[in-house]
């Protein structure tokens, strides 16, 4: 590798070419300050403007000063961080930000982990020089999911790069020009009427309060409060490796007994766990997969293969913006969020005697999505939701603050039974390769009638974008492909499209790296290491779960014997599986339509 | 062929055409049809004569008649006297201002006598619609000779040793340009003319292509052979109609004649032109974000490296020049580098078109040889200040560029001393300004531009010029302080330094070089509350001399806020805090009673 010496702060530095100031700078220990800059490494994230010029530095030689995060490095380059010309220039532009920006820190959802606030404290700004005012041009817009301040942007196109680049849905881009540009949607129209997919990835990376989620947890506290009603939480599989980050404990940290005490201490009547659910739900993709692959060995030309995973609500409304025509393809099996909130609301309110409108149902979620997807109206009955709140990982961890309660000193409790019991292939539902290595696990064992030789099938597993594998389940070549990041399923659905594609089954989800680094976790601020901490986690718990498939599962089989009968029988139609729209709001550039 | 005896060319371009130039080529058309006379004189619709403070122009050859500010209903007489008995029409022929004699051919006016052109060398001259008169003025010999030749490296060669710099404003060396193109292979160049003209009042590459067509469409070609490109594209606003449409007749026309498509003159050599239009953004002049908004994509600079020559439209190696370089190009081909290069000065080869504006007596496009000076464009070509006033500044390089004073006039004009003198030459505006001028109100009004036309990505630009606005408007407005002027100066040099393309990174120009030329007037504007040139209106004040008031009344009866108070026969008194400085009452004031402090 070709190596470059250069001078920053009077210190010599080596490095590979191509490397930036920014990052040159880091491996001797020098912090220059960024604010638009934003990459993840190892998943494919690059958010690189070169627009907020906080990062600039002098280098000699050069007329005026040079953004850092995307200047590369040059030999015998002199390079200075920290001069006063450096700093006087640092300081003007975050001035000029701060006198662009709604002042209601205090409120603000961002509030204590606001980037540009951490900037402010940093550079010591203390008041606003100029009398102009922000723009204002904005109102603030409420959806399903995402809270959108245009008037608190500052145009660091971070949101962008992920609707765009990572995600292909093209919901975001910078609109006006000049004082009022920011990143809306085309013609600043509602974000229900635009292709967004709600992943919320958007909202993952946002430095300010310009795009927040929607915030449930008043009403969670109120439901609580009410005696009428009985509350019924379930948790999904990769809030329980994040949430202790909250807490300052290390990524990675697997908090799932402590959670339900908390969640206990809350209030919650009954705290489920919606891995339960997800072994529900291989019960019924798994039976579904089969009974495709059969029809198709059977040499059936009509089936629609390769069946798509299902439990992604982002991926599900991308595909029904932006591939409708192949709204056949994906799994009929709701996602497990809301296969236990209808079976919260019918077998479990009739076991415990109560009507639906007497239960309140919440579901804790690493995603934001969630929250669109409960809302969806074929999930109510009578109008009345299967799971009538859905919040984010960082919600919960909220609520737990405000209830003085300290995560990292609780015991452990297990779930409440019957919806509280679950298996290792459910709780790696939580990461990219984990639903369909759950469904394999389980297929395998029907197809061929005879334990798994081995549980772990390492070949699904991975950060890689786009991974497949061939799995031999005696004799019958399995193709599985598995994709993260939209960007990377919409390769796979246009190769499908053009016949290129001989997977049998796809597991899509939509955030990269699965539900670990959904829109509702924890921030991250662009370190990838704790994703992978997490990635970690997850299979860890499945190692130390006692049963790690999904068909073991003794409450799963009780409830087929005592409520629902078959997979894919006819309780399970009614309860289990959904069906999907055209939602196309935007016609793809190259199709024919 | 026809064999005409006279040819009346007028000003086809878009000035002269809204003030009914169409009307006078057909008034001319009927007339001679009238009189027979169709077969004998030939009347041209030609591109801009560059004296547009005369326009409309029609100018008669052979005898190279230049009449100025023609009406349609002039045609008869000009046909009746000068066409049919051979009279010159005196009264609408140039006024000499000095002796008020009238001259008739246009190289004896001071207008035009220090000019010289090259780049504008056809403009006025052909009928821009009509190939044929672009061939008879050595049109397509240039490509000719560079496709016979066929080295390419030859003709770069050429066009580095000619000095020719990039006319769009920054000033980058066209030969190396397209060298560096040539060696980033690729299995597609692009050749792209930026065509997008955005500096307030500048029209010299609209001029070029509503006046000479070709000349870009040869050069262009000679540009793609050079660096490797068989596709050339235009970026032009859509404001430009005019223009958009001859460069489509000449396009036509090239591909008829086989000097556009395949196998160009016989040879290996194939080159086509597609128009993009812009919708009239300023930032779109910046190559990078020229270059996006031909994609289709939000018109934004990005980051350079890469550069266009690198990665530029579609990620294939481009390059982008401006329509008054290309201009250039066939010329040095047809009459040599060592030609080019023996005019203008040391770094600044050649000659630069202005477009010269303000409180100037002959407003129009000018070319002039490079190391010319400020007071021989200002004094000679433009014919001094309007109204016998005094100079004040002279603005160069459009909303980058800065204010020139006195000290400046003798200055050689060219790229290197323009930016030494805290200017720069830009793409070629020129404006003029005398001593009714507030430097404050002109450097606000700039900002106003760029605030206007900032594309808003970086922080500094998007920000940053909005508050240099507020700031000079409070000054304007009697409301600065002397911090505020240490803010306007630090913020202009913060902004300087850290914006992310060269429209942030010259927009605080006209504050900062009105700061130096002109400390005195801000300090005027900050701590005596005073417009020295009294233009600004919130520092204006009006008042009445009771001395002088005969208390007639008319002024209280005129002012159209009734700020006015006083009895019949009694001195008046104006409300200050009413008054919105119309100027009504001076003007209805028959005693000379009111004046403004």
């Amino acid at each position: 590798m070709d190596m470059i010496k250069l001078t920053i702060d009077n210190r010599e530095v080596e490095v590979p070419k191509g490397t930036t100031i920014l990052k040159a700078a880091q491996t001797i220990g020098i912090n220059i300050p960024t604010l638009c800059h934003f990459e993840l490494e190892g998943l494919g994230v690059h958010n690189k403007p070169g627009s907020c010029r906080i990062c600039v530095v002098e280098v000699a030689g050069r007329r005026n000063l040079a953004p850092a995060c995307i200047t590369e490095v040059m030999p015998d380059m002199v390079v200075k961080t920290n001069s006063m010309r450096v700093i006087n220039a640092r300081r003007t532009v975050l001035e000029l930000m701060l006198s662009d920006h709604p002042n209601d820190c205090l409120q603000c959802a961002k509030n204590g982990r606001c980037e540009l606030q951490k900037l402010a404290i940093r550079f010591g700004i203390r008041h606003n020089p100029y009398e102009g005012g922000e723009q204002s041009n904005y109102q603030i817009e409420v959806s399903p999911s995402i809270i959108r301040d245009m008037n608190k942007c500052v145009m660091c196109r971070r949101c962008e790069t992920m609707c765009n680049e990572m995600q292909t849905v093209g919901a975001l881009s910078a609109i006006e020009r000049g004082f009022p540009a920011v990143v809306s949607t085309a013609f600043n129209q509602h974000l229900e009427d635009s292709p967004c997919s709600f992943c919320g990835q958007c909202v993952a990376v946002c430095p300010v309060g310009a795009l927040t989620e929607v915030d449930h947890t008043p009403k969670i506290l109120r439901a609580i409060m009410d005696e009428k009603k009985k509350t019924v939480v379930q948790v999904a599989p990769a809030v329980r490796v994040a949430l202790g980050e909250e807490f300052g404990m290390k990524p990675g940290s697997i908090v799932t007994g402590k959670m339900v005490t908390a969640l206990k201490m809350l209030g919650f009547d009954y705290v489920f766990d919606t891995d339960w659910s997800a072994d529900l739900t291989i019960m019924e993709e798994g039976t579904e997969l089969i009974g495709r692959l059969t029809k198709f060995l059977n040499g059936d030309k009509d089936v629609k293969l390769p069946i798509l995973t299902s439990c992604c609500p982002a991926w599900v409304n991308f595909f029904e913006h932006h591939f409708p025509d192949m709204k056949e393809l994906p799994s009929t099996a709701k996602s497990p969020q809301q296969m236990f909130g209808a079976i919260a609301k019918s077998y479990f309110a009739e076991k415990i005697g109560i009507s639906r409108e007497e239960m309140v149902s919440v579901s804790v979620m690493p995603c934001l999505a969630k929250k669109y997807e409960c809302g969806r109206d074929e999930f109510k009955v009578n109008g009345n939701p299967d799971v009538d709140y859905s919040i984010s990982t960082r919600e919960l961890a909220s609520m737990i603050k405000q209830a003085n309660i300290d995560l990292s000193q609780l015991p452990e409790t297990e779930f409440d039974s019957p919806l509280g019991e679950s298996t290792g292939a459910a709780v790696i539902f939580g990461t990219t390769g984990g639903v369909i290595e759950a469904a394999v696990r389980t297929a395998y064992e029907v197809i061929t009638k005879k334990p798994l030789p081995k549980i772990d099938f390492e070949e699904l597993r991975g950060l890689e974008g786009i991974r497949s594998a061939t799995i031999d389940v005696d004799g019958l070549k399995l193709n599985i492909g598995i994709a993260h990041g939209l960007k990377n399923a919409r390769k796979l659905l246009e190769d499908i499209k053009a016949g290129k594609c001989n997977f049998h089954a796809i597991e899509v989800m939509a955030c990269p790296g699965g539900c670990i680094d959904g829109a509702g976790q924890p921030l991250h601020h662009g370190n990838s290491d704790v994703i992978k901490a997490r990635w970690e986690a997850i299979y860890r718990a499945d190692k130390e779960m006692p049963i790690r498939k999904s068909h073991e599962n003794p409450s799963i089989q009780a409830i087929y014997k005592e409520f629902l009968g078959e997979p894919c029988g006819h309780k399970s139609h009614e309860l289990l599986h959904t069906h999907y729209f055209d939602r196309q709001t935007v016609v793809e550039v190259g199709s024919e339509n | 062929m026809a064999n005409y005896k006279y040819h009346i060319l007028l000003c086809g371009g878009t000035g002269c055409t809204a003030s009914e130039s169409p009307k006078i080529k057909a008034n001319f058309e009927s007339i001679l049809a009238e009189k027979n006379l169709t077969d004998d004189v030939q009347v041209v619709a030609t591109g801009c004569f560059g004296f547009c403070e005369k326009g409309p122009i029609v100018k008669i050859l052979p005898d190279n008649t230049f009449y100025t500010q023609v009406k349609p209903e002039d045609c008869r007489e000009i046909v009746d006297e000068h066409i049919i008995k051979g009279r010159k029409v005196q009264r609408l022929l140039y006024e000499n201002p000095e002796d008020k004699a009238h001259i008739s051919d246009s190289k004896h006016m001071g207008f035009y006598k220090k000019q010289m052109r090259i780049a504008l060398r056809n403009c006025g001259f052909i009928d821009p619609e009509n190939i044929e008169e672009y061939i008879a003025r050595d049109g397509y010999k240039a490509l000719a000779t560079v496709l016979e030749q066929n080295d390419p490296m030859a003709t770069i060669d050429i066009m580095k040793k000619s000095g020719l710099r990039g006319r769009g404003g920054a000033g980058f060396p066209t030969g190396l340009k397209w060298e560096l193109c040539r060696k980033n292979e690729a299995d597609q160049k692009y050749m792209i003319c930026n065509a997008d003209e955005g500096d307030p009042g500048a029209f010299m590459d609209r001029s070029i292509l509503e006046g000479d067509p070709h000349t870009l469409i040869e050069a262009m070609a000679i540009g793609g052979f050079c660096i490797g490109a068989t596709k050339g594209l235009v970026y032009i606003r859509a404001e430009y109609p005019l223009a958009i449409h001859r460069l489509q007749v000449a396009i036509g026309q090239a591909r008829e004649y086989g000097l556009l498509g395949d196998n160009i003159f016989g040879t290996d050599f194939s080159f086509d032109i597609e128009l993009r239009y812009g919708a009239g953004a300023f930032v779109c002049g910046e190559e990078t974000a020229l270059i996006h908004s031909m994609e289709g994509k939000r018109g934004e600079p990005t980051f350079k490296p890469p550069f266009p020559a690198q990665e530029g439209y579609l990620k294939k190696p481009s390059n982008v020049n401006n329509v008054e370089t290309f201009a250039n190009v066939p010329v040095i081909i047809n009459k040599g580098w060592e030609w080019f290069s023996s005019i203008g000065t040391e770094k600044s080869k050649g000659t630069k078109v202005f477009a010269l504006a303000g409180q100037i007596n002959n407003v129009g496009l000018i070319e002039v040889p490079m190391g010319i000076t400020l007071r021989e464009v200002i004094y000679e070509i433009g014919g001094g200040i309007k109204g016998g006033k005094k100079f004040k500044a002279v603005q160069t390089g459009g909303p980058s560029g800065g204010c020139l004073t006195e000290k400046f006039l003798d200055t050689p004009i060219d790229y290197d001393n323009l930016i030494a003198a805290g200017s720069m030459m830009g793409s070629g505006g020129m404006i003029v300004m005398d001593e009714t001028s507030c430097m404050v109100s002109v450097a606000k009004f700039y900002l106003d531009f760029t605030v206007e036309e900032s594309c808003g990505k970086c922080t500094p630009c998007r920000i940053g010029n909005k508050r240099l606005y507020e700031l000079l408007d409070k000054i304007t407005k009697g409301q600065g302080t002397m911090d505020d002027l240490d803010q306007l100066r630090n913020l202009s040099r913060v902004i300087k330094d850290t914006a992310l393309c060269g429209l942030g990174q010259t927009s605080p120009n006209p504050v900062l070089s009105t700061i130096d030329n002109f400390w005195d007037e801000y300090v005027a504007h900050v701590k005596d509350k005073k417009c020295p040139a009294g233009q600004c209106k919130a520092l204006k004040q009006y008042v009445i001399d009771p001395e002088k008031c005969k208390g007639c009344t008319a002024c209280a009866r005129n002012c159209p806020v009734g700020a006015i108070k006083g009895t019949v026969k009694m001195p008046h008194e104006i409300n200050q805090e009413l008054c919105i400085k119309c100027g009504t009452c001076i003007e209805k004031c028959k005693f000379n009673a009111i004046s403004i402090i």
